[in-house]
Protein backbone atom coordinates (compact mmCIF):
# COMPACT_ATOMS: atom_id res chain seq x y z
CA UNK A 1 0.00 0.00 0.00
CA UNK A 2 2.74 2.42 1.00
CA UNK A 3 4.71 1.46 -2.11
CA UNK A 4 1.72 2.32 -4.30
CA UNK A 5 1.23 5.59 -2.50
CA UNK A 6 4.90 6.55 -2.80
CA UNK A 7 4.81 5.67 -6.48
CA UNK A 8 1.84 8.00 -7.06
CA UNK A 9 3.44 10.77 -5.05
CA UNK A 10 6.94 10.57 -6.50
CA UNK A 11 6.48 9.30 -10.01
CA UNK A 12 2.98 10.35 -11.09
CA UNK A 13 2.49 13.65 -9.27
CA UNK A 14 6.17 14.36 -8.68
CA UNK A 15 7.34 13.04 -12.08
CA UNK A 16 10.81 11.95 -10.95
CA UNK A 17 11.03 9.83 -14.10
CA UNK A 18 11.00 13.01 -16.18
CA UNK A 19 13.91 14.48 -14.23
CA UNK A 20 15.89 11.27 -14.76
CA UNK A 21 15.01 11.30 -18.45
CA UNK A 22 16.07 14.93 -18.91
CA UNK A 23 19.25 14.28 -16.91
CA UNK A 24 20.07 11.30 -19.15
CA UNK A 25 19.33 13.23 -22.33
CA UNK A 26 21.49 16.18 -21.26
CA UNK A 27 24.21 13.74 -20.17
CA UNK A 28 24.00 11.94 -23.53
CA UNK A 29 24.70 15.21 -25.38
CA UNK A 30 28.01 15.32 -23.51
CA UNK A 31 27.05 18.14 -21.14
CA UNK A 32 28.51 18.09 -17.65
CA UNK A 33 25.59 17.67 -15.26
CA UNK A 34 27.64 19.16 -12.44
CA UNK A 35 27.98 22.46 -14.29
CA UNK A 36 25.72 25.19 -12.92
CA UNK A 37 24.44 26.31 -16.33
CA UNK A 38 23.53 22.75 -17.18
CA UNK A 39 21.92 22.46 -13.74
CA UNK A 40 19.80 25.56 -14.40
CA UNK A 41 18.84 24.23 -17.82
CA UNK A 42 17.87 20.88 -16.35
CA UNK A 43 15.75 22.51 -13.64
CA UNK A 44 14.12 24.80 -16.20
CA UNK A 45 13.29 21.99 -18.66
CA UNK A 46 12.11 19.58 -15.99
CA UNK A 47 9.98 22.06 -14.10
CA UNK A 48 8.41 23.66 -17.17
CA UNK A 49 7.43 20.32 -18.68
CA UNK A 50 6.32 18.91 -15.34
CA UNK A 51 4.17 21.87 -14.42
CA UNK A 52 2.61 22.14 -17.86
CA UNK A 53 1.70 18.43 -17.87
CA UNK A 54 0.32 18.68 -14.33
CA UNK A 55 -1.52 21.85 -15.24
CA UNK A 56 -3.26 20.34 -18.27
CA UNK A 57 -4.24 17.08 -16.62
CA UNK A 58 -5.26 18.64 -13.33
CA UNK A 59 -7.19 21.59 -14.74
CA UNK A 60 -9.09 19.20 -17.00
CA UNK A 61 -10.03 16.88 -14.14
CA UNK A 62 -10.76 19.69 -11.74
CA UNK A 63 -12.91 21.61 -14.22
CA UNK A 64 -14.91 18.48 -14.90
CA UNK A 65 -15.59 18.13 -11.17
CA UNK A 66 -16.29 21.87 -10.90
CA UNK A 67 -18.93 21.69 -13.62
CA UNK A 68 -21.10 19.91 -11.04
CA UNK A 69 -20.78 22.83 -8.64
CA UNK A 70 -21.88 26.08 -10.29
CA UNK A 71 -22.13 29.05 -7.90
CA UNK A 72 -25.92 28.83 -8.09
CA UNK A 73 -25.66 25.42 -6.50
CA UNK A 74 -23.45 26.72 -3.69
CA UNK A 75 -26.04 29.43 -3.10
CA UNK A 76 -28.92 26.94 -2.91
CA UNK A 77 -27.04 24.48 -0.70
CA UNK A 78 -25.83 27.13 1.72
CA UNK A 79 -29.21 28.81 2.08
CA UNK A 80 -30.46 25.58 3.66
CA UNK A 81 -27.77 25.47 6.36
CA UNK A 82 -27.52 27.59 9.49
CA UNK A 83 -24.81 28.66 11.92
CA UNK A 84 -21.22 27.47 11.87
CA UNK A 85 -22.06 24.65 9.48
CA UNK A 86 -22.97 27.21 6.85
CA UNK A 87 -19.45 28.64 7.19
CA UNK A 88 -17.92 25.17 7.01
CA UNK A 89 -20.05 24.39 3.97
CA UNK A 90 -19.08 27.67 2.32
CA UNK A 91 -15.37 27.02 2.93
CA UNK A 92 -15.69 23.51 1.46
CA UNK A 93 -17.76 24.64 -1.53
CA UNK A 94 -15.22 27.41 -2.11
CA UNK A 95 -12.68 24.72 -2.96
CA UNK A 96 -14.78 23.14 -5.74
CA UNK A 97 -16.85 25.99 -7.17
CA UNK A 98 -15.32 27.50 -10.31
CA UNK A 99 -14.80 31.13 -9.50
CA UNK A 100 -12.79 33.98 -10.94
CA UNK A 101 -12.38 37.23 -9.05
CA UNK A 102 -14.09 39.07 -11.94
CA UNK A 103 -17.30 37.39 -10.81
CA UNK A 104 -16.94 38.29 -7.13
CA UNK A 105 -19.61 40.99 -7.24
CA UNK A 106 -22.36 38.99 -9.01
CA UNK A 107 -21.54 36.13 -6.67
CA UNK A 108 -21.76 38.40 -3.65
CA UNK A 109 -25.11 39.76 -4.87
CA UNK A 110 -26.36 36.22 -5.43
CA UNK A 111 -25.35 35.00 -1.97
CA UNK A 112 -26.72 38.09 -0.24
CA UNK A 113 -30.06 37.96 -2.07
CA UNK A 114 -30.40 34.32 -1.07
CA UNK A 115 -30.28 35.54 2.54
CA UNK A 116 -26.83 34.15 3.32
CA UNK A 117 -25.15 35.94 6.23
CA UNK A 118 -22.12 38.03 5.33
CA UNK A 119 -19.81 35.68 7.26
CA UNK A 120 -20.80 32.73 5.10
CA UNK A 121 -20.06 34.68 1.92
CA UNK A 122 -16.65 35.57 3.32
CA UNK A 123 -15.87 31.98 4.29
CA UNK A 124 -16.45 31.21 0.61
CA UNK A 125 -14.43 34.20 -0.63
CA UNK A 126 -11.44 33.34 1.59
CA UNK A 127 -11.38 29.63 0.86
CA UNK A 128 -11.98 29.91 -2.87
CA UNK A 129 -8.59 31.33 -3.88
CA UNK A 130 -6.67 29.98 -0.87
CA UNK A 131 -7.42 26.31 -1.16
CA UNK A 132 -8.54 24.55 -4.27
CA UNK A 133 -8.20 21.09 -5.73
CA UNK A 134 -5.28 22.31 -7.85
CA UNK A 135 -3.15 23.35 -4.88
CA UNK A 136 -3.95 20.12 -3.03
CA UNK A 137 -2.65 18.00 -5.92
CA UNK A 138 0.29 20.23 -6.88
CA UNK A 139 1.52 20.46 -3.28
CA UNK A 140 1.16 16.68 -2.91
CA UNK A 141 3.45 16.25 -5.91
CA UNK A 142 6.12 18.58 -4.55
CA UNK A 143 5.93 18.45 -0.77
CA UNK A 144 4.05 15.24 -0.14
CA UNK A 145 0.50 14.35 0.85
CA UNK A 146 0.78 15.15 4.57
CA UNK A 147 1.83 18.72 3.95
CA UNK A 148 -0.81 19.14 1.25
CA UNK A 149 -3.62 17.89 3.46
CA UNK A 150 -2.46 20.06 6.35
CA UNK A 151 -2.30 23.05 3.99
CA UNK A 152 -5.90 22.50 2.93
CA UNK A 153 -7.15 21.97 6.48
CA UNK A 154 -5.42 25.13 7.70
CA UNK A 155 -6.84 27.12 4.80
CA UNK A 156 -10.35 25.88 5.56
CA UNK A 157 -9.94 26.78 9.23
CA UNK A 158 -8.94 30.36 8.36
CA UNK A 159 -11.91 30.61 5.99
CA UNK A 160 -14.35 29.43 8.67
CA UNK A 161 -12.87 31.53 11.50
CA UNK A 162 -12.52 34.60 9.28
CA UNK A 163 -16.15 34.33 8.20
CA UNK A 164 -17.32 33.90 11.80
CA UNK A 165 -15.31 36.93 12.92
CA UNK A 166 -16.77 39.12 10.17
CA UNK A 167 -20.21 37.88 11.21
CA UNK A 168 -19.61 38.62 14.90
CA UNK A 169 -18.40 42.15 14.19
CA UNK A 170 -21.61 42.85 12.21
CA UNK A 171 -19.75 44.09 9.19
CA UNK A 172 -22.94 44.18 7.06
CA UNK A 173 -22.92 47.95 7.28
CA UNK A 174 -19.72 48.03 5.28
CA UNK A 175 -21.25 46.43 2.22
CA UNK A 176 -21.61 48.64 -0.83
CA UNK A 177 -25.18 49.60 -1.73
CA UNK A 178 -25.14 47.59 -4.94
CA UNK A 179 -24.78 44.40 -2.89
CA UNK A 180 -27.50 45.25 -0.39
CA UNK A 181 -30.13 46.66 -2.73
CA UNK A 182 -29.77 44.38 -5.74
CA UNK A 183 -31.86 41.23 -5.90
CA UNK A 184 -30.71 38.41 -8.06
CA UNK A 185 -33.45 37.11 -10.31
CA UNK A 186 -34.21 33.40 -9.99
CA UNK A 187 -33.55 31.67 -13.25
CA UNK A 188 -34.06 28.00 -14.01
CA UNK A 189 -30.70 26.27 -14.36
CA UNK A 190 -29.90 24.28 -17.43
CA UNK A 191 -28.71 20.75 -16.82
CA UNK A 192 -25.41 20.00 -18.49
CA UNK A 193 -24.85 16.79 -20.40
CA UNK A 194 -21.66 14.74 -19.90
CA UNK A 195 -20.52 15.94 -23.31
CA UNK A 196 -21.00 19.58 -22.29
CA UNK A 197 -19.06 18.97 -19.09
CA UNK A 198 -16.14 17.55 -21.07
CA UNK A 199 -16.29 20.52 -23.41
CA UNK A 200 -16.34 22.86 -20.42
CA UNK A 201 -13.32 21.08 -18.92
CA UNK A 202 -11.41 21.26 -22.20
CA UNK A 203 -12.21 24.97 -22.56
CA UNK A 204 -11.14 25.69 -18.99
CA UNK A 205 -7.90 23.79 -19.63
CA UNK A 206 -7.00 25.80 -22.76
CA UNK A 207 -8.05 29.07 -21.10
CA UNK A 208 -6.02 28.45 -17.97
CA UNK A 209 -3.07 27.22 -20.01
CA UNK A 210 -2.97 30.44 -22.02
CA UNK A 211 -3.46 32.60 -18.96
CA UNK A 212 -0.99 30.84 -16.72
CA UNK A 213 1.76 29.94 -19.20
CA UNK A 214 3.76 33.20 -18.81
CA UNK A 215 3.54 32.93 -15.03
CA UNK A 216 4.82 29.36 -15.14
CA UNK A 217 7.77 30.37 -17.33
CA UNK A 218 8.57 33.32 -15.08
CA UNK A 219 8.16 31.18 -11.97
CA UNK A 220 10.38 28.41 -13.33
CA UNK A 221 13.01 30.90 -14.51
CA UNK A 222 13.14 32.48 -11.04
CA UNK A 223 13.18 28.98 -9.57
CA UNK A 224 16.08 27.95 -11.82
CA UNK A 225 18.09 31.01 -10.76
CA UNK A 226 17.43 30.31 -7.08
CA UNK A 227 18.16 26.63 -7.59
CA UNK A 228 21.60 27.07 -9.11
CA UNK A 229 22.89 30.58 -8.50
CA UNK A 230 21.66 32.00 -5.22
CA UNK A 231 23.94 30.85 -2.40
CA UNK A 232 22.21 28.65 0.11
CA UNK A 233 23.47 30.83 2.94
CA UNK A 234 21.46 33.81 1.62
CA UNK A 235 18.22 31.87 1.46
CA UNK A 236 18.85 30.41 4.91
CA UNK A 237 19.61 33.87 6.29
CA UNK A 238 16.41 35.43 4.93
CA UNK A 239 13.86 32.61 4.93
CA UNK A 240 15.59 29.89 6.92
CA UNK A 241 16.13 29.09 10.55
CA UNK A 242 18.37 32.16 11.03
CA UNK A 243 15.51 34.59 10.55
CA UNK A 244 12.59 34.33 12.98
CA UNK A 245 10.62 36.78 10.80
CA UNK A 246 11.03 34.77 7.58
CA UNK A 247 7.34 33.85 7.62
CA UNK A 248 6.21 37.45 8.02
CA UNK A 249 8.54 38.58 5.26
CA UNK A 250 7.40 35.83 2.89
CA UNK A 251 3.73 36.68 3.54
CA UNK A 252 4.17 40.41 3.01
CA UNK A 253 6.09 39.88 -0.23
CA UNK A 254 3.50 37.44 -1.51
CA UNK A 255 0.40 39.47 -0.65
CA UNK A 256 0.29 42.02 -3.51
CA UNK A 257 1.57 39.54 -6.10
CA UNK A 258 -0.79 38.03 -8.62
CA UNK A 259 -0.12 34.47 -9.71
CA UNK A 260 -1.73 31.14 -9.21
CA UNK A 261 -0.42 27.96 -7.66
CA UNK A 262 1.19 26.78 -10.90
CA UNK A 263 3.37 29.89 -11.19
CA UNK A 264 4.17 29.95 -7.48
CA UNK A 265 5.20 26.35 -7.01
CA UNK A 266 8.58 26.40 -8.86
CA UNK A 267 9.74 29.37 -6.79
CA UNK A 268 8.53 27.72 -3.59
CA UNK A 269 10.17 24.44 -4.54
CA UNK A 270 13.53 26.05 -5.28
CA UNK A 271 13.49 28.14 -2.09
CA UNK A 272 12.70 25.02 -0.07
CA UNK A 273 15.53 23.06 -1.70
CA UNK A 274 17.88 25.92 -0.79
CA UNK A 275 17.10 25.78 2.91
CA UNK A 276 14.09 28.08 3.30
CA UNK A 277 11.94 26.83 6.15
CA UNK A 278 8.72 25.05 5.26
CA UNK A 279 6.56 27.66 7.01
CA UNK A 280 8.06 30.54 5.01
CA UNK A 281 7.53 28.66 1.77
CA UNK A 282 3.93 27.74 2.63
CA UNK A 283 3.18 31.32 3.74
CA UNK A 284 4.59 32.61 0.45
CA UNK A 285 2.48 30.23 -1.66
CA UNK A 286 -0.68 31.00 0.30
CA UNK A 287 -0.29 34.76 0.24
CA UNK A 288 0.45 34.85 -3.49
CA UNK A 289 -2.59 32.75 -4.38
CA UNK A 290 -5.05 34.21 -1.86
CA UNK A 291 -4.53 37.94 -2.09
CA UNK A 292 -3.49 40.14 -4.97
CA UNK A 293 -3.88 43.80 -5.82
CA UNK A 294 -6.28 43.16 -8.72
CA UNK A 295 -8.58 40.97 -6.63
CA UNK A 296 -8.55 43.50 -3.77
CA UNK A 297 -9.54 46.25 -6.17
CA UNK A 298 -12.34 44.08 -7.50
CA UNK A 299 -13.60 43.35 -4.00
CA UNK A 300 -13.43 47.04 -3.12
CA UNK A 301 -16.42 47.55 -5.44
CA UNK A 302 -18.50 45.24 -3.25
CA UNK A 303 -17.31 46.23 0.21
CA UNK A 304 -16.22 49.44 1.90
CA UNK A 305 -12.57 50.08 2.88
CA UNK A 306 -13.01 49.05 6.53
CA UNK A 307 -14.33 45.62 5.65
CA UNK A 308 -11.73 45.22 2.92
CA UNK A 309 -9.01 46.05 5.46
CA UNK A 310 -10.46 43.51 7.88
CA UNK A 311 -10.59 40.87 5.14
CA UNK A 312 -6.94 41.49 4.21
CA UNK A 313 -5.90 41.47 7.88
CA UNK A 314 -7.66 38.15 8.53
CA UNK A 315 -5.95 36.55 5.54
CA UNK A 316 -2.49 37.96 6.33
CA UNK A 317 -2.62 37.13 10.06
CA UNK A 318 -4.03 33.67 9.29
CA UNK A 319 -1.33 32.93 6.73
CA UNK A 320 1.42 34.07 9.11
CA UNK A 321 -0.02 31.83 11.84
CA UNK A 322 -0.09 28.89 9.43
CA UNK A 323 3.51 29.65 8.46
CA UNK A 324 4.68 29.44 12.06
CA UNK A 325 2.65 26.27 12.58
CA UNK A 326 4.36 24.63 9.60
CA UNK A 327 7.75 25.77 10.91
CA UNK A 328 6.98 24.20 14.26
CA UNK A 329 5.89 21.00 12.57
CA UNK A 330 8.81 20.81 10.11
CA UNK A 331 10.74 17.70 10.93
CA UNK A 332 7.72 16.16 12.64
CA UNK A 333 5.62 15.75 9.48
CA UNK B 1 -31.58 55.72 -13.98
CA UNK B 2 -33.44 55.15 -17.22
CA UNK B 3 -33.28 51.90 -19.15
CA UNK B 4 -31.16 53.62 -21.76
CA UNK B 5 -28.51 54.63 -19.31
CA UNK B 6 -28.19 51.18 -17.87
CA UNK B 7 -27.04 49.61 -21.10
CA UNK B 8 -23.55 50.87 -21.28
CA UNK B 9 -21.39 50.47 -24.31
CA UNK B 10 -17.79 50.28 -23.35
CA UNK B 11 -15.17 51.32 -25.82
CA UNK B 12 -12.79 48.56 -26.79
CA UNK B 13 -9.71 50.33 -25.51
CA UNK B 14 -10.87 50.65 -21.96
CA UNK B 15 -8.41 49.41 -19.38
CA UNK B 16 -9.22 46.02 -18.14
CA UNK B 17 -8.80 44.09 -14.93
CA UNK B 18 -6.40 42.52 -14.13
CA UNK B 19 -3.86 43.63 -16.72
CA UNK B 20 -4.19 47.33 -16.08
CA UNK B 21 -5.46 49.69 -13.48
CA UNK B 22 -8.91 49.35 -12.00
CA UNK B 23 -11.47 49.72 -14.75
CA UNK B 24 -13.54 52.81 -14.33
CA UNK B 25 -16.58 53.04 -16.50
CA UNK B 26 -18.08 56.38 -17.13
CA UNK B 27 -21.55 56.14 -18.43
CA UNK B 28 -21.31 57.03 -22.06
CA UNK B 29 -24.14 57.81 -24.35
CA UNK B 30 -22.27 57.82 -27.60
CA UNK B 31 -23.86 54.68 -28.92
CA UNK B 32 -27.06 54.31 -27.00
CA UNK B 33 -29.59 53.13 -29.52
CA UNK B 34 -33.28 53.82 -29.40
CA UNK B 35 -34.01 50.11 -29.16
CA UNK B 36 -32.26 47.95 -26.57
CA UNK B 37 -29.86 45.50 -28.18
CA UNK B 38 -31.14 41.98 -28.69
CA UNK B 39 -27.73 40.55 -27.90
CA UNK B 40 -26.00 41.46 -24.66
CA UNK B 41 -22.68 40.47 -23.14
CA UNK B 42 -22.79 40.70 -19.34
CA UNK B 43 -19.53 41.31 -17.52
CA UNK B 44 -17.58 43.99 -15.74
CA UNK B 45 -14.97 44.32 -18.45
CA UNK B 46 -12.48 41.64 -17.47
CA UNK B 47 -10.42 40.13 -20.31
CA UNK B 48 -12.80 37.16 -20.51
CA UNK B 49 -15.81 39.41 -21.04
CA UNK B 50 -14.07 41.29 -23.81
CA UNK B 51 -13.01 38.03 -25.42
CA UNK B 52 -16.63 36.87 -25.46
CA UNK B 53 -17.79 40.18 -26.90
CA UNK B 54 -15.23 39.94 -29.70
CA UNK B 55 -16.29 36.37 -30.48
CA UNK B 56 -19.94 37.44 -30.67
CA UNK B 57 -19.08 40.30 -33.04
CA UNK B 58 -17.05 37.93 -35.26
CA UNK B 59 -19.85 35.36 -35.20
CA UNK B 60 -22.39 37.96 -36.28
CA UNK B 61 -20.06 38.96 -39.13
CA UNK B 62 -19.78 35.33 -40.17
CA UNK B 63 -23.57 35.07 -40.22
CA UNK B 64 -23.88 38.39 -42.10
CA UNK B 65 -26.03 39.79 -39.32
CA UNK B 66 -25.85 43.49 -38.57
CA UNK B 67 -27.22 43.39 -35.03
CA UNK B 68 -25.51 45.53 -32.42
CA UNK B 69 -23.98 43.92 -29.36
CA UNK B 70 -24.60 45.59 -26.01
CA UNK B 71 -22.19 45.25 -23.10
CA UNK B 72 -23.79 45.38 -19.67
CA UNK B 73 -21.31 46.33 -16.96
CA UNK B 74 -23.84 47.42 -14.36
CA UNK B 75 -24.15 44.78 -11.64
CA UNK B 76 -27.74 45.62 -10.74
CA UNK B 77 -28.68 45.17 -14.39
CA UNK B 78 -26.81 41.84 -14.55
CA UNK B 79 -28.64 40.59 -11.47
CA UNK B 80 -31.95 40.98 -13.32
CA UNK B 81 -30.82 38.15 -15.51
CA UNK B 82 -29.98 35.96 -12.51
CA UNK B 83 -26.33 35.76 -13.54
CA UNK B 84 -23.76 34.81 -10.87
CA UNK B 85 -20.77 34.16 -13.06
CA UNK B 86 -19.51 36.35 -15.85
CA UNK B 87 -19.16 36.65 -18.76
CA UNK B 88 -22.71 35.81 -19.73
CA UNK B 89 -24.45 35.98 -23.07
CA UNK B 90 -28.06 37.11 -23.29
CA UNK B 91 -30.14 36.82 -26.45
CA UNK B 92 -33.57 38.44 -26.48
CA UNK B 93 -33.66 38.55 -22.70
CA UNK B 94 -32.68 34.91 -22.24
CA UNK B 95 -29.38 33.88 -20.63
CA UNK B 96 -27.91 31.32 -23.03
CA UNK B 97 -24.50 30.97 -21.37
CA UNK B 98 -22.83 32.10 -18.14
CA UNK B 99 -19.29 31.89 -16.82
CA UNK B 100 -17.77 30.74 -20.09
CA UNK B 101 -15.78 32.25 -22.91
CA UNK B 102 -17.58 30.50 -25.73
CA UNK B 103 -15.85 29.69 -28.98
CA UNK B 104 -17.15 31.01 -32.26
CA UNK B 105 -18.81 27.75 -33.23
CA UNK B 106 -20.85 27.72 -30.03
CA UNK B 107 -21.79 31.37 -30.35
CA UNK B 108 -22.98 30.87 -33.94
CA UNK B 109 -25.04 27.88 -32.83
CA UNK B 110 -26.57 29.79 -29.92
CA UNK B 111 -27.33 32.79 -32.13
CA UNK B 112 -28.99 30.58 -34.74
CA UNK B 113 -31.04 28.81 -32.09
CA UNK B 114 -32.17 31.91 -30.29
CA UNK B 115 -32.50 34.76 -32.80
Amino acid sequence: MKAIFDFIQNQILGMRWLDTLIGNLLGATGLDLGNRWVGSLRFFLFDTIKILILLCVLIFLISYIQSFFPPERAKRTLSRVRGVWANVGAALLGTVTPFCSCSSIPLFIGFTSAGLPIGVTFSFLISSPMVDLGSLLVITGIFGAKIAVLYVICGLIIAVLGGLLIEKLHMERYLEDVIVTTRLAEVAQQKLTAHERLRFAAEAMTDTFKKVFPYVLAGVAIGAVIHNWIPESWVVAVLGSKNPFGVVLATLIGTPMYADIFGTIPVAEALFAKGARLGSVVAFMMSVTTLSLPSMMMLRRAIKPKLLALFITICVVGIIAIGYLFNALQGVI
Amino acid sequence: MSEKEKTILVDENSTCFPSGAMPHYDIKHEEVSAQPERILVLGAGCPKCRALEQTVIKSLDEMNETLAVGHVTDYAEMAKYGVMSTPALVIDGKVVSAGRVLNQKDVVRLLKENL
